[in-house]
């Protein structure tokens, strides 16, 4: 059922081929060497793809590549189509000789294609078929990435392609050891981490995504702070308060809740969340020295706010599970509803005091 | 770091298993242990529900209802939305609703 049969032909490499440094001729014809070094290009792609900017033109071309001087014997690397993936793994591979087998996920990265199975079976088993891989690597094994493994069944590659397939570590940078040892993984190059970086690097992509949201967020506050006893009034003098409070909930819940995240209390990450909010919401009351009012709902609001933010964390990590998201999700949507409702209100009667 | 305790749908038929450890083999939280040529259970509230295991399994042992944990994709799949996924316009790889359902063979 994941399997989907994905129509080939597939789209163009983005800009430009640097990377390719020359060729390997193969008894089905020239297979493109690729280098194991990063140029500029491919550094400032990476650093643009985590900022989201051209994150869903970043892509190479599907197909069979070869790093070093690779043989009939050498291993037959596989990996996404998306060139942070395709750039990982040749920039690990210096002084080694393999066969890269680059599959159509659509420019997504393994794990996330895997998921959804664009890293599925009927992918690999196309792509293996395309590309000759069995004429070319006669001899070879296929190593899969392991995080691939939810999207494909390697006993059915096996079956069908007849190609040896062993699934190598989680992370690229132990491929080399892994292939050193005849490939085999220790327990720890299995387990998928979640340290600070892992935990930050989705951060900016999150941030610039939720640009609009926290903007109409702020201008709904600034229009609202207009109302009173007077009647309405622009009251631009409270728009940099406001800024403020929406600034700090913003990346509060974006990067202190990912960042603290082993710190927090409890296992739900809507409670994480909210503890992010507590913190936050009274500091700001602490700060502006808001009266009882608007500073309950301010605290409402930003534990509303970082609650919600935390849930929204669960897709970016590495270990939350759907049953657990959806048990989530029952009880605290509700409660971040209420909260933001009940927030609000008492922000705005805060107004005709 | 441990998610929710007791949530997830992880199910293994210890009459099946063969004991080949390919479960073992593609699982990213050490879930699983083999003893005496048996897969076991070790650390079932780990489990991310990723679907490896069973999609792996050549004698279908192993049940999971998979699909990915993520609040957006879940939310979005709730409301019938069908731009869910990470290329398109998420930041994590949430599934559309298709990888929402049991891992079967």
């Amino acid at each position: 059922m994941l399997e989907r049969q994905e129509n080939l032909p597939v789209e163009p490499d983005t800009g430009n081929r640097d990377w390719v440094i020359g060729n390997v001729e193969t008894p089905t014809g020239r297979v493109p060497r690729v280098s194991t070094h990063w140029s500029w290009r491919d550094r400032l792609g990476a650093v643009a793809v985590r900022w989201n900017i051209g994150r869903r033109r970043y892509r190479v071309h599907p197909g069979l590549y070869a790093v070093g001087s690779p043989t009939a014997e050498s291993p037959v690397l596989a990996t996404a189509n998306y060139k942070l993936s395709f750039d990982t793994l040749r920039g690990v591979l210096d002084g080694l000789d393999a066969w890269l087998l680059v599959v159509d996920t659509k420019g997504i990265n393994v794990w996330c294609a895997a998921g959804k199975g664009t890293f599925g079976t009927e992918e690999l088993i196309q792509r293996i078929t395309v590309t000759e891989v069995a004429k070319v690597a006669s001899a070879a094994i296929l190593v899969l990435p392991q995080l691939a493994a939810p999207g494909v069944a390697a006993h059915e590659v096996r079956r069908r392609t007849g190609i040896r397939v062993v699934y190598g570590p989680v992370r690229a940078s132990d491929l080399a050891a892994f292939l050193r040892a005849g490939m085999h993984a220790t327990p720890a190059m299995r387990r998928v981490q979640f340290t600070l970086l892992d935990r930050l690097a989705v951060a900016p992509v999150e941030l610039v995504q939720r640009l609009a949201t926290a903007l109409l967020i702020m201008l709904v506050f600034f229009l609202g702070a207009g109302v009173g006893r007077h009647g309405y009034r622009l009251a631009m003098e409270q728009w940099p308060a406001i800024a403020t409070a929406v600034w700090a909930n913003f990346l509060a819940g974006i990067v202190l809740t990912p960042a603290l995240l082993p710190w927090l209390l409890g296992r739900s990450f809507a409670l994480k969340g909210a503890e992010i909010g507590i913190v936050t919401g009274s500091g700001l009351w602490l700060w502006t020295r808001y009266g009882l009012m608007e500073g309950v709902a301010v605290v409402l609001l930003g534990v509303a706010a970082c609650s919600f933010l935390g849930l929204m964390f669960t897709g970016s990590t590495t270990y939350t599970s759907a049953s657990g998201v959806r048990r989530e999700l029952r009880w605290a949507l509700p409660l971040q509803i209420a909260g933001v409702v009940a927030g609000f209100v008492l922000w705005l009667m805060a107004r005709w005091k | 770091m441990v998610y929710l305790k007791d949530v997830v749908t992880l199910r293994l038929d210890c009459d099946a298993c063969i004991g080949c450890g390919r479960c073992l083999e593609v699982c990213p939280h050490g879930v699983f242990v083999l003893e005496a040529d048996k897969c076991r259970i070790v650390d079932r509230d780990a489990c991310m529900e990723c679907g490896a295991c069973a999609r792996n399994c050549p004698v279908n042992a192993l049940w999971v209802k998979n699909g990915v944990g993520c609040a957006v994709g879940i939310l979005n799949s709730a409301f019938g939305r069908k731009s869910s996924c990470c290329g398109e316009s998420q930041a994590c790889c949430c599934g559309d609703p298709k990888a929402e359902s049991p891992a079967e063979k």
